[in-house]
């Protein structure tokens, strides 16, 4: 009927997946690849029942397919091997652990929690008693005896004071108990004699007990949810034995949630009211012949017996674990206080009248323009009475957001001729000039050392001059100079530092850059202070005057330029931050301890061929300690951490740590014109060249035989471009020597600011050249040492010197250059770069080559691109070379042709 | 010596051309034997290194990887792996087998001149045009050297390793011997350009080639001036220097198109091989036997003591 509609059916389970009939039928597994896994991917095979069920392990072995390894005793100098106890439980599986397993492991609780205290002590002289007793195991009948063990819970409740056989709650005042028993009572439809072990003493009249004492609630036995089991119906009660012999018929009320009660009633049992002994009573059983009374046979239900109220009655008073004496208790306000019951710690009661309650006011709205800034008062900092540390406190505090009158400030603030102002003083006439309150022979010596360095400086611009010419006397004759013109570069400084350094308070927190020189350094700091006050000639007066003049003067240069260098920051930044415990040495730049001494010894050594002692220097160098070790070498310096040759460090004040030592060889060593030291190492082949006539019949000779015309013009062009080079060295030479490279100072000056830098260079060079006046009648060669050993003057002298060469060679190559890639193949590719007088002669020969080396020119053309690439290379071969080269080509002929004749000899 | 020598041999020299390779790598910049002298490396201008045999000259493998043409080249002692530098300022490590390319050491500032391999294949030694020698670790994955000797104050044109002592030149003229097991750097200042140094064989001297045209033989423990061998053209290019097998000889490449080949006792020019008409950039000498190559332009040229009785070898390998 209803067949068609699938809405009528009730599926249960999961449908089968729909049948795909284009789907070739799947191939039934075969039996033996039915197997059993486990959930660890193990196969299980079933092998028969007698056999032990499911199989062990592999194949009934132990372990894997590997079999069962033994563990493996590994012990090393870093890993130490354990002592390692095998247990039962490493040759188990993870199944033996589970539920079902031989060894199941589940959560229990452990000894520390199971019972009381564990007697450890106990359990010890207990163990040693055993061994020590006649017969071994004696205390075997105490050990039977052990003590039940309990839960925590159970010795926390006994802590507490619970007992066994009270409820767990707050204390139940006697009254309410009272009240619960009627209430029992009132159910008992027999007369059931009242039941609890608590109970008993109760029964006794009331005022027996006092007011204030409190019983433990009644104990509550858990609901028993245990699972029916039987057929019978809901409420069905078998016959038991226990009652229908001891003749207990009645009813009792049902208390679903209270059901021990029955058992409780058991187990005191309540033989001596029963009247009946022995009697066999139960709903299933009649009543017998004998019997008087039959009213009860029938079952009877009454509707007393259950109550009304679902929970009935609250147990208790209320007083939820409140076990306090009552006397406490406020008896009046018991209402209020109840509220707080169980709320109050112990030794607190309730207070029996309010406190007032305290009123808040909302805070005042903030106006719109409101900044939250706090000023005090002017007048108020006005005031003397405040002391001056409350004073700066208020100043710091005040910060920058309050201009600062200027009337307000210290003496300090003021300028020296306000200050003159105040104190109603002249004006004084003095020159500003510092010159004018030097000694005039101080000063005299002053204008020699000036005109000295003025002199040197403007003998640098002729610099062929030789330098020993000139003499003081005639320096001195030379210039006449004005005093104002004599202090410019250092007062400028002195100016600055002055302008900087005045009005300055706190001198605490400033950098100390002579802290390694403390007389030094207290000079500094009296100089400073000098400069705080306003002193115009603070350096001259705080210079050591037991020193030198020219000590003096170097000292008087690093002072001001210390000075201006660290100037104090504003007061606002130099609050925010302090000075560091530990100052870095950066004072200090490093240096190569060993330097290679001058090289012209060692030329001369060489030129004289005195190779060894001369030209040898041995430094200690420091491999690295990976490279030691791959080059299995022990290490030579174990335990440095220096990598390279070592390094020292020096005092990055003073210049002349740059200068190398060797000055003084340098003076003896006779002065050669500048330009052959100048060499850049790749000019010197080509100098020589030049310079030696000699060398040149090498190209020259060997050209003659081919065209006398080439030669001379080679020779002309050479000519013409060693003049060109001359000239350029010579300019060249002039602007070396006019003004060191900018890379020296650099060197020297590298903390030094760019702005300050001409002026200071400027002062630089005349601070050096006067203490070099001193002593010194070559001072050039100050400046010439450190082309050899300050690298970076090399590199600028070698780039410029590079950059001259490139003129000549349309070449920047560095280091002997690759040879051209080839020449027979690729010159006819090469030539069309040479220059034009060459060109047309290599293009005849080329041409004549061609002719002869036909079998070679399928490669030419293939080669010639790849050897473009190479041309520059090619320019720079020189004019000579390729004469000789060409040269060298009818040569050349003669063994290709012999190559030719071997390969047709070749059958 | 316990017995005397059975036999004073007369020092051969090796004067006779065997084949002239044609190796078809642009110019070859540098040629050189392998640990054995069986088989030799020719670094080619046109970025490639190959590997040939010695015997017949065919080529066995061409690596390729530099970006520019290759400078120098070296094998290990066990022949396992190559090393070659290039104008790219890589050192490539090679394996000799695959042809793969196994680190590619980048750092030099500038074009790499040289390379070498220490005794052990442990450590690539590179000189470079910038000046400094780096020491590359080839057994760790450290992309960074070990160490970088930047003692020269410019470009290095030549390293060599002989045990524990690194010899190299370089173009402010001074060449510098780094003795790591008694932590000393030795300078010797020669004033002139070196372009190429050497160790003799038994260790004791140096030897060092300069653009003045002079080859120096310097005693290695004083630095004095043990020989000196002149008569060559050597001014602009550089060009290798070597002693013979049994440092017999001293020999030198030459602008002219030779090597000249000098007594090391006397000094004397014992034979002046004509090359070819080109410069003479590189050469060779074999490790034990009387073998020399040498390299001109684009070919390879083998030279031995006796001339090779088959003939059919000499033909171009093209």
């Amino acid at each position: 009927m209803a067949s068609d509609s699938e809405e009528d059916f009730v599926v249960y389970g999961t449908p089968l997946e729909p049948l795909d009939e284009d789907e070739p039928l799947k191939k039934p597994i075969p039996l033996h690849e039915q197997t059993v896994k486990d959930e660890k991917g193990r196969y299980q095979r079933f092998h028969g029942a007698f056999t032990g069920g499911f199989s062990a392990g592999y194949f009934n072995t132990v372990g894997s397919k590997e079999g069962w390894t033994p563990s493996t005793f590994i012990s090393s100098r870093q890993q130490k091997a354990e002592n390692h106890n095998a247990r039962p439980e490493d040759f188990m599986d993870e199944e033996d652990f589970s539920e079902h397993g031989i060894a199941p492991s589940q959560i229990t609780t452990s000894q520390e929690f199971s019972s009381g205290c564990r007697d450890e002590v106990r359990e010890k002289t207990r163990a040693v008693i055993s061994q020590m007793a006649l017969i071994p195991g004696d205390n075997l009948l105490e050990e039977l005896i052990t003590p039940a063990r309990l839960s925590i819970g159970v010795e926390l409740l006994r802590r507490m004071g619970w007992k066994e056989g009270q409820g767990i709650g707050p204390r139940v005042k006697r009254k309410l108990r009272q009240r619960q028993k009627e209430g029992g009572a009132r159910v008992y439809s027999c007369a059931l004699p009242h039941i609890g072990s608590e109970g008993s003493e109760d029964d006794d009249d009331e005022e027996f007990a006092p007011e204030n004492v409190t019983f433990a609630p009644v104990d509550v036995t858990p609901v028993d949810f245990s699972p029916r089991s039987g057929v019978q119906g809901l409420g069905y009660r078998g016959l038991n034995p226990g009652l229908a012999l001891l003749g207990h018929g009645a009813a009792e009320h049902i208390n679903l949630f209270n059901p021990e009660s029955e058992t409780r009633s058991q187990l005191f049992g309540n033989a001596q009211k029963t009247s009946r002994k022995g009697r066999i009573s139960g709903q299933a059983f009649g009543v017998g012949a004998l019997e008087d009374n039959d009213d009860d046979v029938y079952h009877k239900d009454s509707m007393t017996r259950y109550d009304t109220v679902l929970g009935g009655e609250e147990p208790g008073d209320g007083l939820y674990g409140w076990t306090a004496p009552q006397q406490y208790n406020n008896r009046r306000d018991t209402s209020k206080a109840l509220s707080y019951l169980g709320k109050i710690p112990e030794g607190f009661t309730v207070a029996l009248k309010h406190t007032k309650e305290k009123m808040i006011f909302p805070p005042p709205v903030l106006p719109p323009d409101f900044r939250p800034v706090h000023g005090f008062h002017p007048s108020l900092l006005g005031t003397t009475a405040v002391s001056p540390a409350l004073r700066q406190a208020l100043a710091t505090s005040r910060g920058h957001m309050v201009k600062e009158e200027p009337q307000q400030g210290g003496r300090h603030q003021l300028d020296s001729s306000q200050r003159r102002a105040l104190l109603g003083e002249d004006v004084l006439h003095s020159s500003s000039s510092v010159m004018e309150l030097l000694r005039p022979e101080d000063r005299q010596r002053l204008y020699n050392l000036h005109n000295d360095s003025k002199t040197t400086s403007a003998k640098c611009q002729n610099a062929i001059h030789p330098s020993g010419s000139v003499t003081r006397s005639t320096v001195v004759s030379l210039t006449q100079p004005l005093p104002q013109s004599c202090s410019t570069p250092s007062s400028s400084l002195q100016e600055d530092s002055l302008a900087s350094w005045r009005g300055v308070q706190s001198s605490t927190h400033t950098f100390r850059p002579f802290v390694k020189n403390p007389s030094k350094q207290a000079r500094y700091e009296q100089f400073l202070s000098r400069l705080k006050h306003g002193d115009k000639d603070a350096v001259e007066q705080s210079l050591d005057p037991g020193m030198t003049e020219w000590e003096r003067s170097r000292e008087r240069d690093e002072f001001v330029r210390a000075s201006i260098l660290y100037q104090p920051t504003s007061s606002s930044l130099s609050s925010r931050f302090t000075v560091a415990q530990h100052q870095e040495d950066d004072d200090a730049v490093e240096v190569c301890r060993d330097e290679e001494g001058a090289v012209d010894n060692k030329q001369a050594a060489v030129k004289m061929k005195m190779f060894g002692k001369l030209t040898r220097e041995m430094f200690e160098w420091h491999p690295d300690k990976l490279l030691c070790k791959r080059f299995n070498v022990p290490d030579a310096y174990p335990g440095s951490g220096v990598v390279g040759l070592p390094k020292v460090k020096r005092d990055k004040f003073s210049v002349f740590n740059f200068l190398n030592v060797t000055e003084s060889r340098e003076m003896t060593a006779p002065l050669k014109p500048p330009e052959m030291r100048k060499k850049s190492r790749w000019d010197v082949s080509e100098q020589e060249e030049l310079d030696k006539e000699d060398e040149l019949p090498t190209s020259a000779s060997t050209a003659s035989p081919n065209s006398i015309s080439d030669q001379t013009q080679a020779q002309k062009r050479k000519e013409d471009d060693k003049e060109e080079q001359q000239k350029e060295e010579e300019e060249e030479e002039e602007v070396v020597v006019s003004r060191p490279p900018m890379d020296l100072f650099k060197a020297i000056f590298a903390s030094s600011d760019d702005d300050s830098s001409s002026s200071e260079v400027e002062s630089e060079e005349e601070d050096t050249k006067e203490g070099e006046g001193k002593n010194d009648l070559h001072p050039l060669n100050l400046f010439n040492v450190p082309s050899t050993s300050v690298t970076s003057s090399i590199t600028s002298c070698s780039s410029q010197k590079t950059v001259v060469f490139s003129q000549t060679s349309m070449q920047e190559e560095f280091g002997p250059s690759l040879p051209p890639p080839s020449g027979t193949d690729t010159r006819g590719g090469a030539t069309s770069h040479y220059s034009s007088s060459t060109e047309d002669k290599q293009r005849k020969k080329n041409k004549e080559k061609k002719v002869k080396k036909k079998e070679g020119k399928h490669k030419k053309d293939k080669k010639k691109k790849k050897q473009k690439k190479h041309k520059h290379k090619e320019k720079h071969q020189k004019k000579s070379k390729e004469e000789e080269s060409s040269d060298e080509d009818s040569e050349g002929h003669v063994s290709t042709e012999e190559l030719l004749k071997r390969l047709k000899s070749i059958p | 010596m316990a017995f005397p020598q059975p036999k004073p041999q007369a020092p051969q020299l090796p004067q006779h051309l065997l084949r002239t390779i044609n190796c078809q790598q642009g110019a070859v910049r540098a040629v050189r034997f392998n640990a054995d002298g069986n088989y030799l490396l020719s670094c080619g201008s046109d970025k490639s290194l190959k590997l040939w045999g010695v015997s017949r000259g065919t080529l066995l493998k061409t690596y390729s990887g530099h970006g520019y043409e290759v400078l120098d080249a070296d094998g290990s002692y066990d022949n396992s792996q190559l090393c070659s530098c290039s104008s790219d300022k890589s050192v490539i490590l090679w394996d000799v087998a695959s042809g793969q390319v196994i680190r590619k050491l980048r750092g030099h500032a500038g074009k790499v001149n040289c390379v070498q391999f220490n005794e052990e294949a442990t450590v690539i030694l590179s000189g470079s045009i910038d000046g400094t020698v780096r020491c590359w670790d080839t057994r760790s994955r450290r992309f960074e050297p070990i160490q970088v000797l930047d003692e020269a104050k410019d470009g290095i044109s030549s390293v060599k390793v002989v045990q524990h002592e690194l010899l190299t030149g370089s173009v402010d003229g001074r060449v510098r011997r780094y003795d790591l097991r008694m932590g000393q750097l030795h300078v010797d200042f020669i004033n002139s350009p070196i372009t190429c140094v050497c160790f003799s064989q038994d260790g004791q001297c140096t030897l060092s080639s300069s653009l003045d045209s002079v080859v120096r033989l310097l005693d290695k423990s004083t630095g004095e001036m043990l020989g000196e061998y002149t008569g060559h053209k050597m001014k602009s290019y550089k060009l290798d220097c070597c002693l013979s097998s049994k440092d017999t000889h001293v020999l030198s490449c030459s602008e002219d198109g030779h090597v000249y080949c000098w007594d090391l006792v006397e000094g004397s020019l014992s034979l002046k091989l004509p090359v070819g008409k080109a410069v003479v950039q590189s050469l060779s000498f074999h490790p034990t036997e009387t073998c020399l190559l040498t390299s001109m332009e684009g070919c390879v040229q083998v030279w031995a003591a006796e001339p090779e009785e088959t003939q059919d070898e000499v033909t171009m390998a093209t």
